[in-house]
């Protein structure tokens, strides 16, 4: 560990030295910006003189400026590579694993936030830097900051934005991120004002409009420094989301009153009438929502370009980039908000964009976003902490700055208070106290605050230095001071976490349960739901959006069986090899005796536990499975405790993957993935599964006891129709088939004891269990006719059953579509049972060539009621 | 029919329900609307059958057994008190409500209740455990469309398929009984204190510990 560090130390002061040397340059050239083009000039100056062919010459001119970028770049990434291995966690690349997590020193790192320790660095930087030349050469310039580091920042936010949730708390967010800034603004600008007048600040040069500028570009609470903060604090997802949201838009809600003050300052006092006021805020809105407009314009330029980019993987990663910083320079040559276009250009294209490319390009994407996003961010915070070594900058005033710490502080607590009072009477889970709390003490300001206030000009602003000063100041008390005590302050007060993936499989498995029972009550109860909007926004989605930004084969690979079967297979090849890496060679998976040691016997103690079932095709069922099984389905038990893990992971991502989803998906999300959307196909499922145990139910109520008996007949009916359209079947098979079949008892509906510790009491028709004869069947047929609402049972049991009552949303969308089972049958046909596999080729014909001569009522209500 | 609605209930009935359930005047109005555009039989009570016209119920794979819960053990009818103090166990907990003195009795929508709500959900023979069957019972209800393996088994004999490519595509892709089976077990495991191997209410409760079931457990109620 020592020798880590010294080898760091070692490189930290080697590239110092050179970019000492450099410094030395630059100041002579008297040229602190870094263009290049300038200093080409002089190097081809003495270029011109040369007398005889050089075979090296000394081009540092033409190199100084990118090189300068480049080192400072290399110089910002030691430091915080310096941080982060002594982070305990590693959170700034999902796709790394574990492997920096166990090397942690967490004595410091612990307490700092990581902004906070950049900073430091970046002040002993700059201590050395001034200590050799005696003047601050490099500060942030406000260029190379909105244009260079900014955008990467906020692109990446945007682009890995939870979705779902984000559009969920929109209102929120809007409010905090608007009126809250607003109110930031213009109670810090008038606070400071009346002071000024009180004459709490001695002299100063200023005005009214000059300190609402200040308040305006002060007000914004900075994205960058709240992912920083907040990342490491892992409060709960609600929470996150909404201050994350907040300081994302409010950057460019300030940015916008930072232009309108800006102009009124140039007007000057008098000349601002109550058109010019008027205008103000018109400009307001048309800044904030054409800024938002041109990104989703650009949004949808990227989906629809990556849609043609099959052939060109190596540059389909490219147009993410290039488009999203075109978002932010047409915003911002359009003087409109770049921040919220760049913002909304990612959160609008990341679904389809990541559809529609490769999975090695997504990959690349993200990998590369977090990149440039992480580098961008410690950049400037090392600047920050650069720059404010430089005594030219510094101007005290005890009365200003402390007020302004104290106004930003107090009135940020009284924004949130006052605004989440209002919006939770519209809330279904109210932002308690303690939440506000958090959200108060989260205001950190940064670095757009900075790149502000140097904009400022120091003509029409006397007191430019005092308000950078103050603006430093606030920028190192917020994330130093509220960003260390942060952490501290959320646990002493109990903050709701960020529920890490659900420990247990139990609460996964009751979390899904409570999505279901509050959508059904919401049903019985007959109300629009919350995410009644979200339904309607998805269904259009599923209409328009995703027939026209993505491409054919994405839009079928989205669909949700390939994808599992994709996902699984990926997962399962990863632990896979991460098993056999940590075996020392991935021989264990051509050995099949470990690896299916325990399948084999999980399979024969379910098979032995049901011998009438089985009967004589007992034997061959562990051959079957250990040829072909082995490459897909894990299921390895080990003592090995890492396989536990493994094991553990296995069975929650199974979960994860099949648990229906209730319609809300309320409280499921994930920043890294985006939650896909499988609606469709699980209602036809669910659909069916209920009518089948409605059915069950229903005819047992009315048969009594012969009922299994009719079940096994239909079943068996059914087999031989589908034999005699497909391949010829075996008679024999067949009979010794229809013979063992299973019991229906109505153990859910008339609320039976499930009872035996029979493993195919699973079998009872209550449960939903499916019967492949009955799939195959369903699905085969034709979509169902346009009036599937009503339920079948009640063709036959209710009079009057044309009069359902359906609840308001049923009145409003239908949740289902006849178009969307034709599009889904031949895929499930495909994956779920395999006769389908026979009528999968000719489901016309099928129906063409054998019309169904109508069957006994018993027996063919179960089939009438799909055709 | 709103009109007609609360002409129908009377005012100290909605009067005992506001008490019992915590609902607010209009709130029990609004669903006695409902509940009598439920009522197809006009009678006064649901049915089961009433309940399972609601379209979406049925794409609900929970759907059968919330409108169990509805009913009372041994009862097939629903009369509108029931059907609200069903409902209440869904209503937020207001602040007002969490400090209310200790000596009353504990409201529908407390936390044990909701739980409780949840609980009977599982436990279908009222022993006030969950057994294994029970769960995989649900599990099954709530997990994609299976192919079960004996199931497989007993098609591809009765079809002469090759057996190999269709169990690699059965188990690769869904979900098995087998795998289901586990992760009962292993949910069992988790919570099961005793050892017996099934889950009482009381270690219910201990698990959902850190679920904030207060939330998730609560919609808004029109008024």
């Amino acid at each position: 560990m020592s020798g880590l560090w010294h080898g760091k130390i070692l490189m930290l002061m080697v590239v110092l030295t050179v970019s000492r040397h450099s410094l030395a340059f630059q100041a002579r050239n008297a040229n602190p910006s870094n263009q290049p083009g300038t200093n080409a000039s002089t190097g081809n100056g003495t270029e011109n003189t040369i007398t005889t062919l050089p075979i090296v010459t000394w081009k540092w001119h033409h190199t100084e400026g990118p090189y300068l970028v480049a080192l400072w770049v290399l110089v910002s990434w030691i430091c915080k590579l310096e941080i982060e291995t002594h982070q305990t966690r590693q959170h700034s690349s999902s796709l790394q694993l574990s492997n920096f997590v166990f090397q942690l020193n967490p004595a410091l790192t612990n307490v700092f936030p990581e902004s906070g320790l950049l900073i430091c660095i970046g002040w002993v930087l700059g201590g050395i830097i001034y200590g050799a030349d005696k003047v601050q050469t490099f500060r942030l310039q406000p260029f190379t900051f909105f244009y260079y580091l900014l955008p990467p920042i906020v692109l990446d936010a945007g682009y890995s934005m939870p979705n779902k949730q984000f559009m969920g708390n929109l209102g929120a967010i809007l409010v905090h991120a608007v009126i809250g800034t607003v109110w930031n603004a213009a109670s810090l600008g008038l606070g400071l004002w009346g002071c000024w007048l009180g004459g709490a600040m001695g002299h100063l040069n200023t005005g009214l409009l000059q300190l609402l500028l200040f308040g305006s570009l002060i007000a914004a609470v900075d994205p960058v420094a709240v992912i920083a903060v907040f990342e490491e604090v892992h409060v709960n997802e609600v929470l996150y989301i909404i201050v994350f949201g907040e300081s994302l838009l409010n950057d460019g809600v300030t940015v916008v009153l930072f232009n309108v003050f800006d102009a009124f300052v140039s007007l000057g006092g008098p000349a601002i009438n109550a058109v010019e006021i008027i205008k103000g805020i018109i400009s307001f809105f048309v800044v904030a929502f054409g800024g938002s407009l041109v990104g989703i314009a650009f949004g949808i330029l990227i989906s629809l370009l990556t849609r043609l980019t099959k052939k060109t993987p190596t540059i389909e990663p490219g147009f993410i980039f290039v488009f999203g910083y075109l978002s932010y320079l047409t915003a911002e040559f359009l003087s409109l908000s770049a921040i919220l276009s760049c913002t909304f250009c990612g959160v609008f294209c990341q679904k389809y964009v990541n559809t529609n490319m490769s999975e090695k390009s997504v990959n690349t994407v993200r990998t590369t976003m977090k990149v440039f996003a992480n580098g961008s961010e410690t950049v400037i915070f090392v600047f920050l902490g650069i720059s404010a070594i430089d005594p030219s900058i510094w101007v005290w005033n005890t009365g200003f700055i402390l007020l302004t710490l104290l106004f930003i502080f107090v009135f940020r607590f009284m924004g949130v208070f006052v605004l989440t009072w209002i919006l939770n009477q519209y809330r279904l889970v109210p932002l308690g106290l303690i939440e506000q709390l958090v959200m108060g003490y989260g205001g950190l300001r940064g670095a757009v605050a900075y790149g502000l206030v140097f904009l400022l000009d120091e003509n029409k602003y006397k007191e430019k230095n005092l308000m950078i000063s103050t603006t430093l100041l606030v920028v190192y008390f917020t994330v130093m001071l509220q960003g260390i005590t942060m952490k501290p302050l959320v646990n002493w007060l109990k903050v709701k976490r960020a529920t890490t993936d659900e420990a247990m499989l139990a609460e996964k498995i009751m979390n899904r349960t409570f999505d279901h029972m509050l959508v059904a009550i919401e049903d019985i109860s007959g109300q629009i739901g919350h995410n009644y909007l979200w339904d309607k926004w998805h269904n259009f989605e599923e209409k328009w959006l995703f027939r026209i930004l993505m491409n054919p084969t994405a839009r079928k690979s989205r669909d949700y069986i390939f994808n599992i079967f994709h996902q699984l297979n990926l997962k399962d090849a990863m632990s896979y090899v991460q098993e056999g890496e940590r075996r020392g060679s991935l021989a264990f998976v051509r050995n099949d005796s470990k690896a299916d040691v325990d399948f084999n016997k999980q399979f024969d103690t379910d098979f032995t536990d049901m011998p009438d079932i089985m009967g004589p095709d007992h034997i061959p069922v562990p051959f079957v499975l250990r040829d072909s099984v082995p490459s897909v389905s894990l299921n390895m038990h080990e003592q090995d405790q890492k396989m536990r893990e493994s094991e553990d992971f296995n069975a929650h991502h199974l979960l994860q993957q099949h648990l229906y989803k209730g319609r809300k998906q309320r409280h499921t999300y994930s920043r890294k993935q985006p939650v896909v959307n499988r609606d469709e196909d699980e209602v036809q499922e669910i659909f069916q599964r209920t009518m089948r145990s409605r059915l069950e139910s229903f005819k047992s109520a009315k048969m009594g006891v012969a009922q299994p008996k009719k079940i096994t007949k239909h079943s068996k009916k059914d087999q031989t129709e589908k034999m005699s359209n497909g391949k010829p079947a075996d008679d024999s098979k067949i009979h010794s088939y229809g013979d063992e079949d299973f019991e229906f008892s109505e153990g859910d509906s008339a609320g039976d004891a499930a009872g035996g510790s029979f493993p195919m009491a699973a079998y009872k028709g209550g449960a939903g269990i499916v019967n492949p004869a009955y799939m195959a069947e369903m699905d085969s047929n034709e979509p169902m006719p346009p009036m599937p609402q009503i339920p079948p049972w009640l063709a036959e049991a209710g009079e009057d059953s044309s009069n359902v009552a359906p609840s308001q949303r049923a009145q409003l969308r239908l949740p289902w579509t006849p178009t969307n089972l034709r599009r889904l049958a031949p895929l499930r046909l495909s994956t779920h049972s395999n006769d389908s596999f026979l009528l999968a080729d000719s489901p016309a014909t099928q129906e063409g060539t054998e019309p169904q001569p109508p069957l006994p009522l018993q027996d063919g209500r179960g089939r009438g009621t799909h055709m | 029919m709103g009109s007609r609605a609360s002409t129908l209930l009377r005012e100290e009935e909605i009067e005992e329900i506001k008490k019992e359930t915590g609902f607010s005047h209009s709130q029990i109005t609004r669903l006695y609307s409902r509940f009598t555009s439920l009522d197809k039989g006009e009678n006064g009570t649901l049915s089961r059958e009433d309940f399972q016209r609601i379209p979406e119920l049925a794409i609900n794979p929970l759907g059968d057994r919330i409108i169990n819960a509805f009913f009372p053990e041994g009862e097939d009818q629903v009369n509108f008190r029931g059907f609200m103090r069903t409902l209440a166990h869904f209503r937020p907990i207001e602040d007002n409500e969490k400090n209310k003195d200790p000596t009353a009795s504990e409201p529908l929508n407390s936390r044990t209740n909701k739980l409780l709500f949840a609980f009977r959900l599982y436990d279908l023979d009222r022993d006030d455990k969950i057994s294994r069957d029970e769960l995989l019972q649900v599990l099954r209800m709530m997990v994609g469309l299976n192919m079960f393996v004996s199931q497989v088994l007993r098609m591809m004999v009765g079809l002469n398929m090759f057996v190999s490519q269709v169990l690699r595509m059965m188990v690769g892709v869904n979900i098995s009984d087998e795998q289901l089976g586990s992760i009962a077990d292993r949910t069992i495991q988790e919570a099961d204190q005793n050892g017996d191997n099934s889950i009482s209410f009381n270690e219910f409760i201990k698990v959902l510990e850190k679920v904030d079931v207060e939330q998730k457990m609560s919609i808004r109620f029109l008024h």
